[in-house]
């Protein structure tokens, strides 16, 4: 077994995280723990925690070309630190990787990489706003105006992106418990960009538009040891209205769920465990195990009673730490397309 | 008998051998002596010890008891190398077979004995090839020739050596009748032309019949 | 008798084999480690153009601009071979063991871990746990890439993997970084190649024991199976069918070489472990490669040599049966003159003996490569070996002819009788005297050279390293004061020609101008160099190149010099380029001599200033003798396995003369019984048996001097150019030879006195027996 994958087995939250938990310890080990009423800092935050275990800058996007064919696009770099605080070159504990898709109907394009604090190959700076890992790279003069870069074997990406409306914060002003016990992180998302740029694929490049998604997260002791995976949905309707909703699926077949409705101008309303409902309706046989690609989405208090359906079942990530996420598409009472991100069906 | 004189004498002779069950006698004490010129066929069953009395007799082997003398010449006592030399110089054996060495050619064969005894005569040996039709074979080697071939060379090689005696253990044991007679002819014959003394030993009647003398062997003793 | 004779037979030759072969496998089991630790053989690597170090920063910009790419570090801490990775970067397949296994990532980036096996990890002396990982290769240590760049105080890089997927959008590695190179996956220096010649030489050494050894089975096989003529016969006309005769003597014979063949690797397991601890020195001083110096009893070994022990034996006897499955029921059981060979079967062996001399002619002028070396070398011994009985069967005749006496007649005679059935013996005496003499003319010939090249190269009496860079400035401005020449090394490692090499600066003056002996060189080569105009090359990189004085060689981009002298180097295998110490530091300003040669009167005093006034180490200053010492102690190892197999060779070769001649004297009987009752004592036998045994000795020895003297030619001349890069001159020391024909003298008669006692032994009885009864 390779040394890389089987580090991120043992060490990285993340990664027992996206493996369905296991062996992870809740103790936060002299890291950081968010607490509720937190007060952010801007520009500042959008930048590195090194005292917590863990943070992402998580993008996706739902893209059309000219043709009227859907295109997903998902970029995330994850900071996870071995411990806490930063360190001078090589000794730096802060350990980073990256993902990077394009979905499309047909195909599915994924790729990953991994870089060590402290020399210079990723990181996040502030202002101007940077977050990068080898040439890929997230950057923009703020946080509002930013392009887009990443490439596999046989994919690259090259997009712009300017935000349409504020930040929005989840849960409680942005922290959002994850688990009866209280396991929880600082979570806000910036849902409001529009993206545009050029998609190459095996076939030639694309030109592609459409509108993106950022969730910045971090913590310290993220989930709990009960629960074996989730299902994450970031939904925008036609109506311009949104809602992130997920749900932690426990052991014992119950869940804990959280969402956030977030209106065309960005005021939001959160809802605590039980509001946002999401069952499972078909799965769909992926690289040899079975995942649902259609679900029945509601939440009850918005009159929403959606059918979400996978642009592309098979947007598995094939990476160190394999999870399914993909563009999907509503249908019922509501309109729309969105993203679904899938973890724990290994 | 005592008119000649006698060239081999033995006396009282006694010969065992390691058995299984301790020593296995051969020979009992045995009398016998022979002069020059004078042929005698030592005959008897098979183990009656005529071999072995040939062979003490040739001083290949040494007697445990008795006296044995050749050509004037008292065996008991010497050592391995004296009686080399006797051997060498006063007896010539032929064997039944495996007589001649084979590495030499016939030639050297024939030569070998007189050589090592010093009296070499390239012509009697030309003229004993020739009288045993070996002129031919003269450079070949042993294996290339018949078993009575290599009984000739056998001859030709002990009468080169001109000895006084001629000692033969079934010369002609492993040949084919008419061969046999032919070739116990050409012995007989050369031997009369030297004056040696012969003493075969033989199972076959016939040809005991042809010698001057027959002594039988019985148990280890004259019969 | 024969089961002894069967059994040290087929365990002297599984045991030579197996011991080569075990020692064979040790170093290739290491080296391949040795790569496995690295791992680095299957991914194209990205090195420096000039000098052995890559700036961090290099590496950094090629990862942002898509070259995924990984660093390694590579340096020496107390002879300890420190390997250090970025175990995120690293492409998948990359590492071994645990540092591949039960990876806790934390305690491995920081503080940070060693792995190593047991023997290194005793050796190092370092802040950080070192974890026993027997996999890693002996030697190694590997840990995180920044660990190791702080135990080894450096901030750089040695070079890059490259891994195999690579995006899909990047630039030219020349547009990044125009100083470095792209070397394709497997052309790194690979250790098994650079040793290969070394461990073709012990297997040669192995097969030639195993030949030996196994022509005793066959001759032992032989007379078992001729013995048993009669009892075959009697069997069968008993009625007992043919094949269930043939099959239980396959199964004994399989039965006595399983159990021949075990007590061979047992054997030749003590022989590996006797002689691996000088391999592992050798392998160590003459190419830097690391070999455990511990056994492990691996399959690899010790199943091949049971197998080859076993087929061997089984052709052996397959022959043997052949001739007794053939035999008629009722053919006269007498054995034959042994194996009187045939006309025909000589012609056959001349024909093959010229076919591979004509070989040998062949190969020496026109074979290129190592491979055709030995294959020169095979072809030569062989064909000198099956020559052997042609030319010495002329000799015996002539000498018969010219011989006098009979007995004199009939000696040289039986002599040559004795040919055919002693040929085989006396083949394997050939070549274990012809072994002995090419490789004492090769080693001796190398250690007069290799002497007097000490003596040219080691001339100045003190060598100092600094420590660092002001110290380097302080040593070389303050022994100048005291009037001590400084001859600084600059040295960098550089492509030269095209082919790897390491580029030197020098100060010349009188210690290179009287001290350096070329092979070839214009007159004022030194004027030139010192000039900036010229360059001196070793031999090893010259004929590499195909390069000779008057030539021109490219010594950097943009710069060609013609060469001004060749010089000779026996001290390594690598290309190296002399330049003046002005056109170096233009060329490499960066490099900063770390180390000097410091010619004085008085080394005592010099040494006394450097620790007490400039504060160098005393562990930091070397003096000529101390270094000529161990260079000479690297050389001596080197050869010792070589002999000590050489004397394992002969002392086989005798022993099969011993079992030849053994095997012999049952069937000799019948041969000289007529010698001995015509007037010949068994004494007087026995002793010409010995003269024959001398004879034989003397004969073989006269051949194997030229034969001898051929390999060491070939040794010298062929094997080592390509081997190593320098043709060595060779030197003749007839005393040695003198001596090893006293040896070989020895070894047959003592192999002739047991068989010739035992003859004169015999009772009158046993040789009357020949003629009286029928057998």
């Amino acid at each position: 077994m390779n040394v890389k994958v089987l580090c991120l087995l043992v060490l990285f939250p993340i990664a027992a995280l996206a493996q369905g938990f296991a062996g992870l310890g809740t103790d936060a080990d002299g890291f950081a723990v968010p607490q509720p009423e937190p007060e952010f800092n801007f520009p500042a935050d959008h930048g590195p925690h090194p005292d917590y275990r863990i943070e992402w800058w998580y993008l996706t996007a739902n893209l059309q070309a000219a043709d009227g064919t859907a295109y997903g696009l998902q970029w995330t770099l994850f900071r996870s630190a071995l411990a806490p605080g930063e360190g001078e070159g090589w000794t730096s504990p802060q350990v980073w990787f990256a993902h990077a898709a394009v979905t499309t109907p047909s195909h599915h394009f994924a790729t990953e990489r991994f870089a060590r604090g402290g020399i210079g190959l990723a990181g996040v700076e502030h202002a101007p706003f940077r977050a990068w890992i080898d040439e890929w790279a997230l950057e923009g003069p703020d946080f509002d105006t930013l392009s887009l870069r990443a490439q596999g074997a046989d994919f690259a990406y090259d997009m712009n992106l300017q935000a349409q409306g504020p930040l929005v914060f989840h849960g409680q002003r942005g922290f959002s418990v994850k688990s009866a016990e209280g396991q929880a992180s600082y979570y806000y998302s910036q849902p409001f960009y529009q993206i545009a740029g050029t998609l190459m694929l095996p076939d030639g490049p694309v030109d592609v538009s459409g509108s993106a998604w950022l969730d910045r997260e971090w913590s310290s002791q993220p989930l709990s040891d009960t629960q074996s995976g989730w299902d994450w949905f970031s939904l925008s309707f036609e109506d311009g209205n949104k809602l992130m909703g997920f749900q932690l699926r426990q052991r014992d077949g119950s869940t804990y769920s959280a969402s956030t409705w977030i209106g065309p101008d960005g005021t939001t309303t959160a809802y605590p465990d039980g509001a946002f409902v999401a069952d499972p309706l078909t799965q769909s046989r992926v690289v040899g195990r079975d995942v649902p690609t259609t679900w029945r989405v509601q939440l009850a208090d918005r009159g929403v009673d959606v059918e979400v359906d996978a642009v592309n079942p098979n947007a598995w990530m094939p990476l160190s730490i394999p999870y399914w996420e993909g563009p999907v598409t509503m249908s019922g009472s509501h309109e729309g397309v969105g993203y679904l991100e899938m973890t724990g069906y290994e | 008998m005592k008119t000649k004189a006698q060239i081999l004498h033995l006396s009282g002779v006694e010969k065992s051998f390691d058995g299984a069950d301790g020593p296995v006698p051969i020979l009992r004490g045995v009398d016998l002596s022979l002069a020059a010129g004078e042929t005698l066929a030592l005959t008897g069953e098979s183990g009656s010890g005529k071999s072995t009395l040939l062979h003490i007799a040739g001083g290949l082997e040494m007697a445990d008891a008795g006296a044995v003398h050749v050509a004037g010449h008292d065996l008991t006592g010497m050592s391995d190398t004296q009686r080399a030399a006797v051997r060498c110089t006063e007896v010539a054996v032929v064997f039944q077979q495996f007589n001649l060495i084979p590495s030499l050619t016939v030639a050297d064969n024939i030569s070998f004995q007189a050589r090592l005894a010093g009296r070499v005569d390239g012509e009697f040996v030309a003229d004993l090839a020739r009288k045993l039709g070996l002129t031919e074979q003269m450079r070949k080697y042993p294996e290339a020739l018949s078993g009575g071939q290599q009984q000739r060379v056998a001859i030709a090689r002990a009468i080169a050596a001109r000895p006084k005696v001629l000692l033969a253990d079934e010369p002609t044991g492993n040949l084919d009748e008419s061969t046999a007679a032919d070739v116990l002819g050409q012995l007989l014959a050369l031997v009369a032309e030297t004056g040696a003394g012969l003493m075969l030993v033989t199972h076959s009647p016939a040809i005991a019949a042809r010698m001057d003398r027959q002594l039988h062997l019985s148990k280890g003793r004259v019969a | 008798m024969q089961l002894f004779a069967f059994l040290t037979g087929l365990a002297l030759a599984t045991a030579l084999w197996s011991g080569v072969q075990a020692i064979n496998a040790e170093a290739r089991a290491s080296y391949d480690a040795a790569a496995a630790t690295l791992g680095e053989g299957q991914f194209d690597q990205i090195a420096p153009r000039v000098g052995d170090t890559i700036a961090q920063a290099d590496y950094l910009s090629l990862r942002r601009q898509g070259w995924l790419v990984s660093p390694i570090i590579e340096g020496d801490l107390g002879g300890v071979r420190l390997l250090g990775f970025d175990p995120l970067s690293s492409p998948a397949g990359f590492g071994v063991g645990q540092v591949a296994g039960t990876g806790d990532l934390g305690a491995f980036l920081n503080p940070g871990q060693l792995f190593a096996n047991a023997e290194t990890a005793a050796q190092l002396v370092v802040s950080v746990p070192v974890v026993i990982d027997p996999t890693i290769a002996p030697g190694i240590a590997v840990g995180d890439i920044g660990v190791v760049q702080r135990l080894l105080g450096r901030s750089d890089i040695s070079r890059l993997l490259v891994q195999s997927d690579q995006p899909m959008q990047r630039p030219e590695l020349s547009d990044v970084a125009p100083h470095l190179r792209l070397q394709a996956a497997g052309q790194t220096a690979d250790m098994g190649e650079l040793t290969d010649s070394f461990h073709l030489n012990l297997t040669a050494f192995g097969l030639l024991s195993f030949a030996v050894g196994l022509f005793i089975v066959y001759s032992t096989i032989g007379l078992a199976f001729e013995q048993r003529r009669g009892m075959v016969r009697t069997l069968r006309a008993l009625g007992v069918p043919l094949s269930r005769l043939i099959s239980l003597m396959v199964a004994e014979v399989l039965l006595l070489a399983f159990v021949g063949a075990s007590i061979g690797i047992v054997l030749g397991y003590a022989i590996a472990a006797l002689l691996l601890p000088d391999v592992a020195m050798t392998l160590r001083g003459l190419y830097g490669a690391e070999v455990a110096g511990t056994l492990q009893f691996r399959f690899s070994w010790w199943g091949s040599g049971l197998a080859i022990a076993v087929i061997g034996a089984v052709a052996a006897a397959g022959i043997r049966l052949l001739q007794i499955a053939r035999m008629p029921l009722l053919a006269s059981a007498r054995p034959r003159a042994w194996a009187m060979t045939s006309v025909r079967a000589q012609r056959v062996q001349a024909i093959c003996a010229g076919i591979l001399l004509g070989g040998a002619c062949v190969l020496a002028l026109a074979g290129q490569g190592l491979t055709a070396g030995f294959a020169l070398l095979g072809c030569f011994l062989v064909g000198a070996a099956l020559l052997l009985p042609l030319l010495v069967r002329p000799v015996l005749t002539l000498a018969e002819r010219v011989a006098k006496g009979p007995v004199a007649r009939w000696f040289w005679a039986d002599t040559r009788q004795q040919l055919p059935g002693l040929s085989l013996a006396l083949m394997a005496l050939l070549l274990a005297i012809s072994a002995n003499i090419g490789v004492a003319t090769m080693v001796s010939s190398f250690r007069l050279t290799f002497v007097a090249f000490l003596d040219q190269r080691l001339a100045p009496e003190l060598y100092v390293e600094a420590a660092d860079e002001a110290q380097a400035y302080a040593i070389e401005d303050g022994m100048m004061a005291q009037g001590v020449t400084v001859l600084p090394l600059l040295t960098v490692e550089t492509e030269v020609a095209d082919l790897p090499a390491r580029l030197f600066g020098v100060r010349v003056g009188p210690t290179y101008r009287e001290n350096w002996k070329f092979l070839d060189a214009v007159p004022d080569a030194w004027d030139q160099v010192n000039a900036g105009q010229a360059a001196v090359t070793n031999e090893q990189l010259a004929r590499r190149a195909n390069l000779w004085v008057g030539d021109d060689i490219d010594i950097a981009p943009g710069l060609s010099l013609p060469i001004a002298a060749i010089v000779a180097d026996y001290g390594n295998p690598r290309g190296q380029v002399v330049v003046s110490e002005a056109l170096f530091r233009d060329l490499h300003p960066d490099v900063t001599p770390r180390q000097f040669g410091l010619r004085t009167d008085d080394p005592v005093a010099a040494r006394h200033v450097l620790t007490s006034d400039l504060g160098v180490d005393d562990g930091a200053i070397t003096d000529q003798a101390a270094l000529k010492a161990f260079s000479l102690q690297v050389f001596e190892r080197t050869f010792t396995v070589t002999a000590a197999l050489n004397v394992l060779t002969m002392a086989v070769a005798g022993f099969a003369m011993l079992m030849s001649l053994l095997t012999l004297a049952d069937l000799r009987v019948p041969q000289l019984a007529p010698v001995w009752a015509l007037g010949l004592t068994r004494r007087r036998i026995g002793r010409l048996e010995l003269l024959r045994a001398v004879v034989f000795a003397v004969v073989v020895c006269l051949f194997a001097l030229p034969v001898g003297l051929g390999l060491a030619w070939v040794l010298l001349a062929i094997i080592n150019v390509e081997a190593f890069g320098w043709r060595l001159p060779m030197f003749l020391f007839p005393l040695d030879y003198a001596r090893l024909g006293l040896y070989a003298m020895l070894a047959a008669v003592a192999a002739a006195v047991w068989p010739a006692v035992r003859l004169m032994r015999t009772p009158p009885s046993a040789l009357l027996k020949v003629f009286a009864h029928e057998r």
